[in-house]
C-alpha cells in the first residue's frame, strides 16, 4: 500500500536538535506510538499526545494528513 | 501574639485587636472572605464606606516552606458585585506574617479630598496625609519609597487607575526585585483608591519572626514537600524553562486558543507570541528566563524580558497578558505585548481584564485589529490621562460592550473571560460559570485535567465529568488559596501523593493543630459556599451563574464546539 503523509509538530524542549514541524511518510495505520520511537523518544517523556486537536491514545492508528501534535509535560496557568 | 490591624478611614483612627478564636486556624482567602462577608454589608455599594478593604498572608507564609509566600485581597469587587479573593507573590506576604499580622482590614472613606498613606511597622499601623506621590505610576512610586525607607520596605500601591477607581484597577505588590505583582482581578484598586489609600508601606525591622510549634516535624514535612514540586515534570522543569506562556501553542493546537475577540480556537500567529519563542528572544538578549515572584519560590515561573537593546522591558510576562493581546487581539509583535504589559503594570490595571477590554474596544471599531502601536497609545494617553475613552476602557470589556453596543462580550459577572475557550475546553466553562469570583482560571484550574494531562484526563469536548472536576478542584484550590501557596502546587499535588499530605503536616507543624485531609477539603468546602452566600445576598442569582449567549450559538472553529450545557446542569454544580 501506498505510505501516508503525517504532519509531525514538536514543541517546548523536544524541538531541540529535532524540527518544528515536518512532514513525515509511513504505512497506513501506523500508532503513534511507532512514530514517537521513531524520532527517538522515550514513550515516558510524553506529556500531551494530540491528532488533530485532540488527545489520542499511544496505539491511535494515523491516517493521510493527519497532524500529530507531541508535548512534554509542561503547564501553566 | 498574632494581631489584627484595623484602620478606619472615616475619622482616621487605627486600633490593634486580638484575633478572635474562630479566625485563629483561617489564612489567605479563608480569612479575607470570612471577614468580608462577617463585616461587609452585602448590598452596599463596593466604592461607598461600607466596603472593606481585607488583606491576609496565608497560613504559611513567612515559614520557610516552598512557594508559601502569597498575601490575599479581598472586599466586595466593584466589578463583579460580589464577593472578590486576589493573591499574589511580592514580599508583603512574607512581612505582614513575620511582624505577626493576621489580617489588615481598611475600612470606612475619608470625607475631604485629602489622600493618605499607610505604614505598616511592629507597632501597627499608622495613617499619613500623602501628596507627592499622587498621580504617579506605580514604577516611580516603589522607587521614591525604597529611596525614601530604604530598599527592603514593602510596598502596596496603586496606580493612577486605582486613583480614578476604574473597575479594571488593580492593587500592586513589590516583588524581591523592586518590580511589581499584582492582586490582578475584579477591580480592588479601585476600592483602595475609593479609601484614599495611595500606598501601604511596609517596615518589618524588629519583627517578632514566625514561630513554629513543631519545628522538626516542619523541617521533615517542608523537605518532602519541595521534594515533590522539583520533581514534577511541569513545576520542576516546564513552568521554570518556558513560564506559563508554553501554553500558547498547546490551546492553539487543541483548538482552545481564543482569537479575535473569540472567534477562533486558533491564532496564526502563536509561533510569533509562543513559549519557546518567547524563551529564546529572553536569552538572546541577556533577559533571565527564570525569575520568582518572592522569594522562598522554587518554581520560578516568572521571566525578566528585555528589549531588543537588552534594557528591561518587563517582568511576570504571563501567558494571559500575552494570549489577550496576542491572539486575542491579533496582534503579533512580542515586544509590543511587553510593553503593553509594563505599561498596564504601571498604571495599576489588570492586565487579563485590559486585554480583553481591547478585543471588544476593537470588534467596536475603536481600533484596529492587531495595532499594538495603538494599544500603547491608548493605554499611555487615554487611560493614563483619564480621557473618557480611556474610563470606558479602564472599566472593562462589559463596560466597552454596554457602551459601544457589541454583543460579543466575554464575561461572566461582568468579569472578562481569560485565555482558555470554554466551547472547546469545557470544564474551565464551567469554573467560570460557577466561581463566585466571576470568571477566572485560576478558581479551577481544569486545564491542567482536560488538556494537560495532569490530575488524569477528562475529555476537553465532552460534557462527561466536567462539573464534576471543576467542583473538585474548586474546593482543593479555595483551600489553597488560604494556606499562602502558589496555584501552580496543584500540579505535583495532583499527581504526587505525598504531596499534599506533606503540606498538611506543615500546617500542623506551625500551628500545633490535627488538621485531616478531610478537614482541609471541608475547609475549602465551606470557604467556596461562605462566598457563594455573600454573592446571594448581594443580589446575584443563579442566571448570573452562565456564559455570554454567543458561546452556546456560534460555534468554534476548528472543532465547531459549542457551550452545551443545559442551566440545570450547571446549578448542580452547587450540590455539595
Ligand atoms: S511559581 Fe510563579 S506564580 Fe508561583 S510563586 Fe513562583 S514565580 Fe510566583
Amino acid at each position: 500500500m501506498a505510505p501516508i503523509t503525517v504532519t509531525i509538530k514538536l514543541f517546548a524542549h523536544f524541538r531541540h536538535g529535532r524540527f518544528k514541524e515536518a512532514d513525515h511518510q509511513f504505512p497506513p495505520g501506523v500508532a503513534c506510538r511507532e512514530v514517537i520511537l521513531g524520532l527517538g523518544f522515550r514513550l515516558g517523556e510524553m506529556g500531551i499526545v494530540m491528532v488533530n486537536g485532540q488527545h489520542a491514545p499511544l496505539d491511535h492508528p494515523l491516517s493521510e494528513r493527519d497532524t500529530l501534535a507531541l508535548f512534554p509535560l509542561v503547564g501553566g496557568g | 501574639m498574632d494581631k489584627i490591624l484595623r484602620v478606619n478611614m472615616t475619622d482616621l483612627t487605627t486600633a490593634v485587636e486580638e484575633v478572635p478564636a474562630e479566625w485563629a486556624g483561617l489564612g489567605g482567602r479563608a480569612l479575607t472572605s470570612t471577614i468580608v462577608a462577617r463585616e461587609v454589608p452585602p448590598a452596599c455599594h463596593a466604592l461607598g464606606p461600607n466596603n472593606k478593604l481585607v488583606f491576609a498572608p496565608g497560613l504559611l507564609s513567612g515559614t520557610a516552606a516552598s512557594n508559601s509566600g502569597r498575601l490575599s485581597a479581598g472586599a466586595k469587587s466593584p466589578l463583579t458585585g460580589g464577593i472578590k479573593e486576589s493573591n499574589v507573590g511580592g514580599t508583603a506576604a512574607q512581612m505582614f506574617a513575620r511582624l505577626g499580622i493576621k489580617a489588615l482590614i481598611v475600612e470606612g472613606m475619608p470625607q475631604g479630598e485629602g489622600w493618605y498613606a499607610l505604614k505598616v511597622g511592629k507597632d501597627g499601623v499608622t495613617i499619613e496625609e500623602e501628596r507627592g506621590l499622587l498621580g504617579l505610576g506605580n514604577f516611580a512610586v516603589i522607587e521614591a519609597l525604597q529611596s525614601l525607607f530604604g530598599k527592603k520596605t514593602g510596598v502596596i500601591a496603586i496606580g493612577p487607575a486605582g486613583e480614578m477607581k476604574l473597575t479594571s484597577a488593580n492593587i500592586s505588590v513589590k516583588d524581591p526585585s523592586g518590580k511589581i505583582r499584582s492582586h490582578g482581578r475584579g477591580g480592588l484598586g479601585a476600592v483602595m483608591g475609593s479609601k484614599r489609600i495611595k500606598f501601604i508601606a511596609i517596615d518589618d525591622e524588629g519583627a517578632p519572626g514566625i514561630s513554629l510549634a513543631d519545628p522538626e516535624a516542619f523541617k521533615a514535612a517542608s523537605r518532602v514537600f519541595t521534594k515533590a514540586l522539583m520533581d514534577h515534570p511541569v513545576s520542576g522543569q516546564g513552568l521554570p524553562t518556558y513560564g506559563t506562556n508554553v501554553l500558547v501553542n498547546i490551546l492553539h493546537e487543541a483548538g482552545g486558543l481564543p482569537t479575535r475577540n473569540f472567534t477562533h480556537g486558533q491564532f496564526d500567529g502563536h509561533e510569533q507570541i509562543c513559549g519557546e519563542t518567547m524563551h529564546d528572544t529572553i536569552v538572546a538578549r541577556g533577559g533571565k528566563p527564570r525569575h520568582g515572584c518572592h522569594a522562598g519560590c522554587v518554581i520560578q515561573c516568572s521571566q525578566v524580558y528585555h528589549d531588543q537593546e537588552g534594557q528591561y522591558l518587563t517582568s511576570g510576562f504571563e501567558y494571559e497578558t500575552i494570549w489577550g493581546l496576542g491572539a486575542n487581539c491579533l496582534i503579533k509583535e512580542l515586544d509590543d505585548i511587553a510593553r503593553a504589559d509594563s505599561l498596564m503594570d504601571d498604571l495599576g490595571l489588570d492586565s487579563i481584564e485590559t486585554a480583553v477590554a481591547f478585543g471588544v474596544a476593537m470588534e467596536a471599531g475603536i481600533l484596529s485589529w492587531g495595532d499594538g502601536k495603538e494599544v500603547v497609545r491608548i493605554l499611555r494617553e487615554e487611560i493614563g490621562k483619564g480621557t473618557a475613552l480611556g474610563r470606558v476602557i479602564g472599566s472593562g470589556a462589559g463596560a466597552v460592550g454596554r457602551t459601544y453596543g457589541v454583543t460579543r462580550v466575554p464575561v461572566v459577572k461582568n468579569q472578562a473571560i481569560p485565555a482558555y475557550d470554554p466551547r472547546s475546553v469545557k470544564g474551565i466553562g464551567i469554573t467560570y460559570c460557577t466561581s463566585p469570583m466571576g470568571a477566572d482560571h485560576t478558581a479551577g484550574y481544569t486545564i491542567a485535567t482536560n488538556i494537560l494531562n495532569v490530575g488524569g484526563q477528562v475529555d476537553p469536548l465532552k460534557k462527561e465529568g466536567q462539573i464534576e472536576l471543576s467542583r473538585n478542584l474548586q474546593i482543593a484550590t479555595a483551600a489553597i488559596d488560604s494556606t499562602g501557596m502558589c496555584i501552580f502546587i496543584a500540579f505535583p499535588a495532583l499527581d504526587i501523593p505525598e504531596c499534599l499530605p506533606a503540606l498538611i503536616d506543615m500546617i500542623n507543624a506551625r500551628f500545633g493543630a490535627k488538621l485531616t485531609g478531610e478537614d482541609v477539603t471541608g475547609l475549602g468546602k465551606s470557604v467556596l459556599k461562605l462566598e457563594r452566600a455573600f454573592n446571594l445576598a448581594a443580589g446575584l442569582t443563579s442566571a448570573d451563574d452562565r456564559l455570554p449567549e454567543f458561546f452556546s450559538s456560534d460555534p468554534v472553529a476548528p472543532h465547531q464546539a459549542v457551550w452545551d450545557f443545559t442551566n440545570e446542569e450547571i446549578d448542580a454544580f452547587w450540590d455539595f
